[in-house]
């Protein structure tokens, strides 16, 4: 779980270099950006109208014309997944930002201020923590109603805790450097401290949870949609069509077995990344120990 | 996480132990205050939803009054505080009965379900992390730790459904779901939870062998492994002996969180298999908008959760010896 960094003395052009030579890096990007490339294409083109339903067509199985076959209402399965992508990308990011944009300085500020600062927000921490992510989930949006802004919002509160504990560390593991101790020498508060020097230094220890918070999101959004708390028809969501899969497994197993595929390859690509920019910015796995 | 292991010298054990009790019985009440703080901010008069829309005002408030809805929030708060304690969460506003005996019926099959699916998950991630360790970098860790990979990105759900599918639809090997219940016999009890426990367990199993795997190979490295070695003992005694001990505190953090997930993921699992389960009660009481269950049920899992890492904390002391002795 102790994420260990150096700060990346090379230029930019050599790290990319080692990225790209990195294997688990160079597979989670194509993949990435594959998806990426598939949800933004799904807003100018899909393969058939995700609105139009053709009973005439519905349950058709794989063929030349429906590449994943058809669902029950006739909708073809691969524009389906298609619109489904750009919808689970929306959410996980927003989660992602929501809480980066909230755990980072939190966890920042506790590693700046120590003593009961950081106590009190490192218990607030276990508080949420002690919520299991998609039991909370299930009660906010059951609460305020289903749908995706409130999906958005339930997995980001889960967040929060997450980059802050990580900011934390990472800061933490900075503040004793030398470097920080020349800037406190130079007058520099606190803030500007953790401004200039502490968060440049963090950002690809928080880059690396980012991925992994994204790929955890995507799940989330798919469970959520899952049970219907997530997002609502007709905009197809992955969690969603498997739904809709589940008590026509029998006639037609293509419903299920696509849109899964999809949530298989999206989260493996995004954990692939995550683990290639680890790998690359981590000086002890850059030995090769 | 560093001072949670309590290695800061000077602090004995009994020091440590009362600092984590104390830590879980706070987030505890917090957590307590929170559920309840949520229940308050729902839009919605229960005695309302009780009654129904033909009830007078009158009727209405003689119920509020009955159920102490109209006593200030501190008191309340105490009240349904003092409940949970003897376990009187209240009555659900649908069923007309005791929470409890709702959530009593569920949890024989929730808690069976999470536990089998804890201990399958570890009895694959443990060898498998020890064989990967042991194998690091050749192609049988690269096997194994590709199958992990892609292991961790499977929705637990979906692969639920492709279970279903080959084994009940096709195989036609065991029941798609449903459940007889154990007074049927623990033979077809068991049996319906087989295939809910592997789809709960093989996602959690990934991610366990990866970090049983880097815990490993971590310690794998440490000068007492290369001395246990150089003095002879055989690769399989250090390996298990020695390193997998000493690898132990992260794999049982990582335990310990993902009993949270497994409870948590038996309620979607549930709803999958149509079990009988916690899950479904939570499901039931969402569409019938009956908080109080929703709530109850909450709280108890989150009970549970914030039981297991202490447990989780408690491990820590056996199986790091230096916690122990250092007065």
């Amino acid at each position: 779980m102790t994420l260990r960094f150096d700060i990346p003395e090379e230029n930019l052009a050599s790290i990319l270099a080692k990225a790209f030579g990195n294997r688990s890096f160079l597979a989670g990007f194509i993949i990435t950006a594959l998806v990426a490339a598939v949800a933004i294409v799904s807003f100018f083109w899909t393969p058939y109208d995700v609105t139009r339903l053709i009973i005439a067509d519905k349950t058709q199985s794989p063929s030349p014309a429906h590449w994943f076959g058809t669902d029950h209402f006739g909708r073809d399965i691969l524009s389906m997944i298609m619109v489904g992508a750009r919808n689970s990308i929306a959410v996980a990011l927003v989660a992602v930002g929501i809480g980066m944009g909230v755990g980072v300085p939190l966890g920042a500020f506790a590693a700046a201020r120590g003593g009961l600062v950081d106590e009190a927000l490192m218990r607030l921490n276990d508080l949420v923590f002690a919520f299991p992510a998609l039991l909370s989930a299930i009660m906010i949006t059951a609460i305020f109603g289903p749908g995706a802004v409130n999906a958005i919002i339930a997995i980001g509160i889960f967040n929060i805790p997450v980059f802050a504990r990580v900011a934390r560390a990472g800061a933490l593991a900075i503040w004793p450097r030398e470097f920080i101790l020349a800037a406190r020498a130079a007058g520099k508060s606190r803030t500007l401290i953790t401004l200039e020097h502490v968060l440049p230094n963090i950002v690809t220890l928080l880059l690396v949870q980012g991925t992994i918070q994204f790929a955890l999101g995507i799940l989330a959004e798919a469970g959520l949609s899952y049970v219907g708390l997530g997002t609502q028809p007709p905009m197809p969501s992955w969690g969603r069509m498997l739904f809709d899969a589940q008590t026509r497994m029998v006639v037609a197993p293509w419903m299920a077995l696509f849109p899964g595929m999809a949530i298989v390859v999206t989260v493996l690509g995004l954990n692939l990344l995550g683990d290639g920019i680890a790998d690359i910015l981590d000086p002890k796995s850059r030995r090769q120990r | 996480m560093q001072s949670l292991l309590g290695r800061r010298t000077g602090q004995n054990m009994t020091a440590y132990l009362l600092k984590r009790l104390i830590i879980a019985v706070l987030t505890l009440v917090l957590a307590s205050m929170v559920v309840f703080a949520v229940l308050e901010i729902i839009p919605g008069d229960p005695a309302r939803l009780m009654l129904g829309m033909n009830a007078s005002a009158d009727q209405v408030e003689l119920l509020r009054n009955q159920m102490g809805l109209n006593a200030p929030l501190a008191l309340r708060y105490l009240h349904w505080a003092s409940g949970l304690l003897s376990l009187d969460f209240g009555r659900s506003y649908t069923y007309s009965v005791p929470v409890i005996d709702l959530v009593r019926e569920r949890v024989v099959v929730s808690l069976p379900l999470a536990l089998i699916a804890l201990a399958l998950s570890t009895l694959i991630a443990i060898p498998v992390g020890l064989f990967s360790a042991g194998r690091h970098g050749r192609a049988g860790d690269t096997i194994a730790m590709g199958a992990a990979q892609l292991g961790v990105a499977v929705p637990n759900f979906w692969f639920a459904l492709m279970l279903i599918y080959l084994f009940a639809v096709w195989l036609r090997l065991v029941p798609a779901g449903g459940f007889p219940g154990w007074g049927a016999g623990v033979w077809p009890a068991l049996k319906s939870l087989f295939l809910p426990a592997i789809a709960l367990a093989l996602p959690q199993a990934a991610i366990l062998a990866r970090v049983t795997r880097s815990a490993l190979i971590e310690v794998l490295n440490e000068d007492y492994i290369r001395t246990a070695r150089a003095k002879g003992l055989p690769y399989r005694t250090v390996l298990w002996r020695h390193a997998l001990r000493n690898a132990m505190i992260p794999v049982l953090t990582i335990l310990g969180l993902q009993f949270a997930f497994l409870l948590a993921g038996t309620i979607i699992i549930e709803n999958v298999f149509y079990l009988p389960g916690l899950g479904r009660l939570v499901f039931q009481a969402i569409t019938q908008r009956d908080l109080i269950v929703v709530e109850s049920v909450v709280m108890l899992l989150v009970a549970a959760v914030i039981a297991v890492n202490l447990l989780v904390d408690l491990s820590y002391a056996v199986v790091d010896p230096r916690l122990r002795s250092r007065q």
